[in-house]
Formats: structure tokens, sequence, C-alpha cells
């Protein structure tokens, strides 16, 4: 396997760090101001793209900043696993800038600045995770996107966003400090001052299997960005933010940032064939389980639409987890494909919900009868992301559903084979009669002229991109499958 | 010259106490400037005797010429050493910060403020770089006193606070007199490195003179140092002091004293003693893992900022006790490493504290609403601290937990872990009340078009004397944790010369 040494990841971690500045200088000319996110954007874009090939040939890319901790380097790393979420999280945040354009400017949203700075910081945060050589690295990033996030999450700085921001960062924050911080100084000492992510893990050998156990659920528990019950609520209580943070944080870069980083653990930390050797990841397979069932359970009872979609979150990010946990090869393809999948799915679905609050003001499930013909091109791309996300082709999510499916079998459990064909069903139960009412269901009575009244063209154009998104990767999911192949691989 | 640098540390602020008292009486404009000079010159010769310690090794200085054990002799190590530069960094930067918040708090009394403030300074100087245990307690009193002094110069509470300071204080000072002349009736010597000769030597270790010693000793510097349950005099006296005054006493005499009982035990007693003889560490370990959390939770129950922060000092006294009995190497770096870090946390607490309260006038944590727009520097500050107080990377707080943590699992001890993490936790919430106070409006009264008119009503950034310490110091905070590895071996340094006996994993 070739390594390149290169200060590739680092640039793309820092560029749009470093456009926080400029931002915050041109706050009286608001155009100007959004330009600067969309040259950090695309620099971002083409900086991640320009190691693709390399990652692609089964190379990694290294850079090394210094040694903080004896034997332990602030250090980047680039590979399959997160050459694939780099480029999920710095495509998509293109396209969210641009909806956040759209929708903060039609709202009237205040401290728009103070928006987009903090949105660009989160970007870097999120970036820096994925290209962590390192636990202490990814750490330090996990902590900066919590941090960077709780100004976006209280945007509206009112009584229930104070509330809401007070959940998100008690869960998130308490959780990394009390699970992963000892779960992660146990480790340093248990591995002799390693934690340099490596296939097949640094652990082996080291631990035995009850810390083995007790390591993997503290890790697990404490990068609660995950949403692994019972650490799920922040996640829905982090939909009082602006809907574009809920798009593109909720739904990609936070969310992805939790489940990557327990992919990370037991891919990197653990290795697959030494968890599978001491039966440890069993307890995360049923916790996953669980999780995956009770948040569609709880996604039907939603009326708010954003809140339904946070359940939803919840639950699909489980099927990461448990993909992962399974231990099987094709399993573990198909969970890291859903980080791509899903993300494209959900985050349309999110731009359609913000798409139909900006132009009717309406956040209720209840309410949107017959929204459908106001808004064609929103419900249109609405039901492609919910076809996504369920897994039906020709969309994306039929990929990752295919491979865990594959996976279940593999492990010869059939009851993961049915938690994953009952909570199909339970997605087309939560997510369809949204289409459905939008559609079929004849407006309320007395207003039966139907006019067309779109979201601004900046928000349908964006929740349109991402709907295609979703079909495209269906047709062309080679460069996904082939990076998601590349950590299945041992090396 | 290069030799005398012990001594220029020490004298630079004493010199410059004698000179404001005299000068700053008849012209109050001398007072400053004369402060800002000793101090720089104290930092200057600070730094270049650590370097010189982390060259050559310990350095010795014998005042007057008078050699071991008649007189009285300096003895600088990379841990004191690095403790100077500690205390003159911290007392420069409150100098300069004093400039507005002297003025405003103590009015007309000008010279006595900065006669005490640098006699305060000499005091801990002193006491980080004494090899004499009488001599100490000399220093400690100069300190002490001062800082009476200091705290009763506000108002009538501060006064009162003051006083039950003197008491608890003087018990303290009492103890650890006591213990000194205990140990000089049995070892006839105050030097030190003499002590722990003779106690080696003569077998005095089954003692009870020694054990009576030794453990009026441990309770003079806990009183001192407001070790739980006896930290009674701290929280008022702390928060009713003249701002300028507690953001040197904050961080630093807590801080110092920690430094002294870790000479005690290590040089003076000797880790074998300690530990492998007398052996009730866990004891220790488990009264500071009370100290801590009793710290938290009352910390957790005070609605004014600066009591907040007083009692966290509490619980931060207790991670540091604690982490010095685990009696193994990472703790005690860990414990070394935190003395360091807390003093700049602590500072940087203060700092911002004060400003707003001189800005805004107000004391309690519900009163600040919308500070992030009015004061947006100042709560830069506020949120690294808070930040490094919680343990988030690359704050230096993140990785004084992380050794800490370290030595605790290495010494199997779970409580000390959990307490860590507790407070931590405590932490988090502590600190995130206050930012969600001040970063929310109160009930949106003029919500639209506030964000271009930033300090609107009257409050806006401190002077940039206020603003300047307090952002150096975060900077500070930043730099500490990033350069870590290297303080750190400085540390080792110090505790591999205190000997590889008595450290029982």
């Amino acid at each position: 396997m070739e390594t390149v040494v290169s200060s590739k990841p680092l640039l793309a971690t820092l560029v749009s760090l470093l456009v926080v500045g400029p931002i915050i200088l041109s706050r009286r000319r608001p155009n100007l101001r959004e330009s600067w996110t969309f040259l950090a954007g695309f620099i971002k874009l083409g900086i991640v793209l320009s190691m693709l090939p390399i990652i692609l040939e089964g190379g990694v890319i290294e850079w090394t900043l210094w040694e903080i901790l004896p034997g332990l380097a602030l250090a980047f790393r680039v590979d399959g696993l997160g050459m694939l979420f780099a480029l999920v999280a710095s495509t998509l945040w293109i396209v969210t800038s641009l909806y956040s354009i759209g929708y903060m400017r039609r709202m009237k949203e205040h401290s728009q600045t103070r928006f987009f700075a903090f949105f660009a910081v989160a970007l870097s945060a999120t970036l820096g995770v994925a290209f962590s050589a390192n636990l202490l690295t990814m750490y330090l990033f996990y902590e900066m996107l919590s941090l960077s996030t709780y100004p976006l999450v209280t945007h509206h700085q009112d009584r229930e966003a104070r509330a809401g921001g007070r959940t998100y960062l008690t869960y998130l924050l308490g959780t990394s400090v009390a699970f992963a911080l000892p779960a992660m100084i146990y480790t340093y000492m248990k591995s002799g001052g390693s934690m340099e992510f490596v296939s097949g893990g640094f652990l082996a050998g080291s631990v035995s299997g009850g810390e083995a156990t007790v390591l993997l659920i503290l890790f697990v528990f404490g990068f609660a960005k995950a949403g692994v019950m019972p650490f799920h609520s922040w996640l829905p209580a982090a939909m009082v933010a602006p809907t574009p943070v809920s798009a593109l944080l909720h739904a990609v870069a936070v969310v992805k940032v939790g489940v990557f980083c327990v992919l990370r653990v037991i891919t990197g930390v653990f290795g697959v064939d030494f968890l599978a050797s001491l039966g440890a990841a069993t307890v995360i397979v049923w916790l996953a389980s669980i999780t995956v069932l009770a948040a569609s359970l709880l996604a039907l009872t939603q009326d708010n639409l954003k809140r339904r979609l946070a359940f939803s979150t919840i639950s699909q990010l489980s099927y990461i987890v448990l993909g992962a946990a399974m231990l099987s090869e094709s399993a573990l393809t198909g969970s890291i494909m859903h980080i791509a999948m899903h993300a494209m799915g959900k985050i349309t679905l999110f731009f359609c919900a913000g798409a139909i609050f900006v132009a009717t003001g309406k956040k209720y499930v209840s309410e949107m009868d017959g929204i459908g013909w106001r808004m064609p091109f929103t419900m249109f791309a609405y039901l492609l992301g919910a076809l996504s996300i369920i897994g039906l082709p020709p969309f994306g999510g039929a990929w990752s559903k295919w491979f865990l499916f594959l996976g279940s079998v593999e492990t010869h459990n059939i009851y993961l084979t049915l938690v994953l064909a009952i909570s199909s069903l339970l997605n087309i139960a939560y997510l369809l009669p949204v289409a459905v009412r939008a559609f079929y269901v004849p407006p309320g009575k007395g207003n039966t002229k139907i006019d067309l009244h779109e979201a601004p063209t900046a928000c349908v154009i964006p929740l349109t991109l991402t709907a295609f998104g979703c079909l495209a990767l269906f047709l062309f999911p080679e460069i996904l499958l082939s990076l998601a192949r590349l950590m299945g691989e041992p090396s | 010259m290069v030799d005398q640098y012990p001594a220029i540390v020490l004298l630079a602020p004493f010199f410059a106490a004698i000179a404001v008292s005299l000068l700053g009486n008849w012209k109050s404009g001398f007072c400053l400037p004369l402060t800002v000079l000793s101090l720089v010159i104290s930092l200057m010769s600070s730094i270049a005797l650590l370097g010189q310690v982390a060259e050559s090794g310990e350095v010795v200085y014998l005042l007057g010429g008078w050699p071991r054990p008649y007189g009285i002799e300096f003895r600088v190590d990379p841990l004191n050493g690095l403790l100077l530069v500690v205390i003159c960094t911290i007392a420069l930067l409150s100098s300069i910060y004093s400039i507005r918040a002297a003025a405003v708090e103590t009015p007309d009394k000008c010279p006595q403020f900065y006669t005490l403030y640098l006699l305060l300074v000499t005091g801990l100087l002193g006491m980080s770089m004494t090899g004499d245990a009488f001599n100490l307690y000399v220093l400690v009193e100069v300190a002490s006193l001062t800082s009476y002094a200091l705290i009763a110069m506000r108002s009538k509470r501060a006064v009162l606070a003051s006083f039950n300071y003197i008491i608890m204080g003087t018990i303290g000072a009492s103890f650890y007199l006591l213990g000194v002349g205990y140990l000089y009736m049995k070892t006839g010597s105050l030097n030190m490195v003499d002590i722990r000769e003779v106690l080696l030597e003569s077998g005095l270790y089954t003692s009870e003179t020694i054990l009576v010693a030794f453990m009026m000793i441990m309770v003079g510097v806990w009183i001192k140092m407001a070790f739980f349950p006896l930290h009674g005099w701290l929280p008022n006296a702390y928060s009713y002091a003249p701002s300028t005054a507690s953001c040197v006493l904050a961080p630093l005499v807590t801080k110092v004293t920690v430094y002294v009982m870790i000479r005690m035990m290590f040089t003076v007693f000797g880790p074998e003693y300690v530990f492998v003889y007398l052996g009730w560490s866990d004891v220790v370990v488990w009264m500071a893992i009370v100290a801590i959390l009793a710290g938290s939770i009352l910390a957790l129950a005070q609605t004014d900022l600066k009591k907040m922060l007083s009692y966290l000092i509490v619980a931060e006294v207790g991670y540091m006790v604690g982490g010095v009995w685990l009696a193994n190497e990472t703790a005690l770096v860990g414990a070394i490493y935190h003395v360091i870090s807390d003093a700049f946390m602590t500072l940087c607490l203060f700092l911002a504290a004060g400003a707003i309260i001189t800005k805004t006038g107000k004391y309690c944590i519900k009163d600040m609403e919308g500070l992030f727009r009015k004061m947006p520097w100042t709560m830069v500050g506020f949120v690294i601290a808070a930040l490094s107080m919680i343990g988030i990377p690359p704050t230096c707080g993140f990785f004084s937990k992380w050794y800490l943590i370290n030595g605790g699992i290495e010494a199997g001890n779970w409580g000390y872990v959990a307490a860590l993490l507790i407070s931590s936790l405590i932490n988090a919430i502590l600190f995130f009340r206050v930012i969600e106070v001040a970063y929310f409006k109160k009930e949106s009264t003029d919500s639209d078009k506030e964000e271009t008119v930033s300090g609107s009503s009257g409050v806006g950034e401190p002077p940039l004397t206020m603003l300047g310490p307090l952002l150096v110091t975060a900077v500070c905070l930043l730099l500490i944790g990033i350069f870590n590895q290297e303080i750190v071996i400085l540390i080792r340094q110090a505790v591999s010369s205190f000997g590889p006996l008595g450290f029982i994993g």
C-alpha cells in the first residue's frame, strides 16, 4: 500500500476555518460574504477530489503536525472511509450554502454573519474528524464540532432555542467527557501509548473480553452524535435550529461524525476480527436494533415534519452502527455506503421541509393537505428522497440496504434480517403519507383555487439537485463502492 | 550577573515596593510604572533562570554567602523555576489590568495598593525559591499579611471576609510553625535538604515527634490552600476582594501553597517516608475526592459569578492534592502541570469576571444577558477559560485532566477518576449556565436591529489595558496546552530528582 505524505488533508480541513475572518469582515456586504463561503466550498471540494485518485488506487495520504502527548501526534490520515465521508460533506456543503442563502434571506433571519461563520467552522471540524489519524485528533475535532454548532442550533435565541440548545450540549458534551474521554485514556494506557487507527485495530491482545465490551459500549455512548438510544434525545431537540442547519448538520455532518467515530473505533481501534473473536459487539448489535425499531415507531407518532425526520435519522444512523457491529464484510460495506446514501436522501427531505416552511409557514404534517399542487418541484423531490431512504431502486438507498441485508444473511442471524425488513416497512409508513397527503388529499374546504406557490429559487435548485443525486447514486455507485470496499479488505 | 538571577527575581519587586511606598505618596503617578518595570525585570530574570536550570540542573544560591546549614539558601530546580515564571507572568498581567480597575475600586489608595501588591509577589516568589523551612514560614506570612490587607481594601463586607481569613490563616501558619519547631528539635536543622539527610541518617522515621511535625505541617498548608473542609475563608475573601487583588490572589496563593506541600512531602520528608513508611496516602486521596465533589457542588449553588469561581478553586485544589497523594509519577506530573494550567485558567476567569463587573456593575450570573453582543472579546476569553475548565482539547485543562486521570487509573483509584469526570461535567453545567445567559437576550424587547448596534445601552468592551491581559491569558491557555510536552519534560526532570524511592505503583 502506497503512503503519500502531503499537507492536503490539513489544507482541506483548514480552508473553511480561514474564511471565517473574511466572512466577519464583510458582514455589511451580504453578497461578498456569501461568495467567501462558496469560494471555500469549491476549494475544499477541489482539494478533496484531488486526493481521490490516490485513495482509489489503495494508497493513503498522511500528514503529521506535531507530537502533543508522548507517542501521540496531531495527525491526519486519509483512507477510503475518511475520503467517502469528506466527499459527501464537502459536496453537500456547497449545495446547502445555496439553500441557506435562499432560506435565510427569505426568512429575514438575524445575525446571518454569525450563522455563516459558525457553519464554516463546523465544516472544518467535520473534515477534521474525517481525516483524523488517531483517537486524540478525532476527539479534538469532535468536541470542536459540538461547540461550533451550538450557536447554530440556538440561532433563534428564544426560549425554545435555549431549551433545545441546553439538551443538545448536555448530551453531546456530557457523554463525550463522561464516556469517551475515560475510554480513550484507558485505551491509551492499555495499548502502550499508541492510538493510531490501523486496519485490524491496535487493541487486539492487550485487553480482555470484558474490558473490550465495556470500552466499546463507552465509545458508542460517548460518541452520542451517533444517536444510539438512550442517548438520542439531543437530535429532536436540535430541530429548533433553522432548517439549513438541520439539513446539513443533523442529516449529514454532525450525526455522520457520530457514526463515523463508531466505525473508526470498531475497524481501527478494536479491529473487526478481534471483536468477532470476543463476541463483544453483540451488545451493540442489539442496542442498535432496538434503536432502529423504536425510533421508527416514534417517528410515526410525530406530526411536526422536522421532528419526524429527526427520529427517522436516529433510526437510519443505527443502521450504520448495526452494519458495523455485525462484523461481516458486506454489512460493513453497506454501512459505509449508507453514510453517503442516507446523507443524500435525508438532506433532500430536510430541504423540502424547510422549503414548505418558507413558502407556506407550515410545520405540521396534518396541515400539508394538497400542498403538492402548489409546490410540485419540492414535493416531487420529497418523494424521490423518501423512496431513496426507504431503499427502493432506482435510488441510492437501495444499494446500502442491499449490502446490509446481505450482511445480515452472512451472519446467519434471522432476527437481524427481520429487524431490517420491519424497519423498511416502517420507513414507508412514516415517510410516504406526507407525499400522499400532498398529492392526493384535496386542500381544506373553501380553498378550491390552487396556484403555484414555490419556495425561493435558491431553495428549489438545491433540493432538486440532491433529489437527482439520489438517482445518480443508484446509477453510478462505483466510486462509493470501491471506497467502502477499501475498508473491508485487510491491508 | 548570571549567578545573581535568584536574587534579582526576588529583590526587584521588593525594592520596587519600598520605592512605591516612598515615591507614591509624593506623586501617585510613579506607582504603576515602577510596579510594571520591576515585574518585567523579575519576569526576564526568572525566564533566564529557568533556562539555566533546564540546561545545567539545580541552581543553589547562598544568601550572603553563608554555607548550609547556617545560612539561608535559595534552591531553584525545574519545578520552582517554572513556578517563578508563572508567578511573574501572572503578576505582570494583573498589574497591567489594574491600571483601570484599581483606580475605580480603590481610589486614593494607589501607593498602598501597589506596595502591598509588590510585597505579596515578593512573598510568593520567596516561598517558591527558599530552601529553608523557617524562612518559608516568614515568607508565607509576608504573603498572607499582604493579602489580608489587599482583600480588606474594598468594602465593609471585604473587611469581614478578610478578618475571617486572618483568623484561619493565622491558625494555619501557627500549625506550620509548630511543625517546623518539632522538626528543628529533632534534627537540629532548618535547611530542607539537611533535614532530609538527618531524618534518613539517624533513622528518625519511627519518631513520633516527626510524625506530629509532619501532620502539623500538612494541616497548616491545607488551611492555607483551602483544602476542603478547611476552605471556609476562601470564597468570601476572594469574591469581596478588589478585582485586581483577586486576580493575583486567586490564581497564585493556593497554587504556591500546593507547591509548598509538594516541597515538604518530597524534599523535606521524602517520598519514602510519606508514602512507604506512613502509608496513609489513600485516606488523603479520598479527602481530595470529597473536596473535588464538594467544591463543584457548592459552586453549583452560587448565584454570584465570583463566588462560583471561588468555590471552583476549592475543587481544583482537590485535583492537585489528590494527584500528589496518588503516589505515582504520572499523577504527580499531572498535579504539577495542573498547578501551572490552573493558575492561568483561574487568572483568565477572574480577569474576565473583573472586566464584566467593572463594565456592567453586575455580580449576579442572571444579570449578564446579552454580554456576547456587548463585550464579544471579553466573552471569547471567558469561553476559552471555561472550555479549559471543562477539559476540551487543545486547552491546557484537557491535558492536566489527561495526566491526572491517567495517574488515577495507574494507581487503580477509580473514585478519583470518577470525581474528576463528575467535576468536569459539573463545570460544563456551571459555565454553560453563564454562557447561556450571556448569549441569549432577555425577553426580546428590541430583537430586530441589534445586529449592527453593539453596545447601544452604554456597555461596551473594557479598555485595552483590561482586554489585553485577558486575551494574552486566553492565548496562554492554548499555548500551555499545545506545548504541554515541553513543560512536562521539565516537570519530569524535577520529579526524577525527588528520588526513585517511594513510588509505589
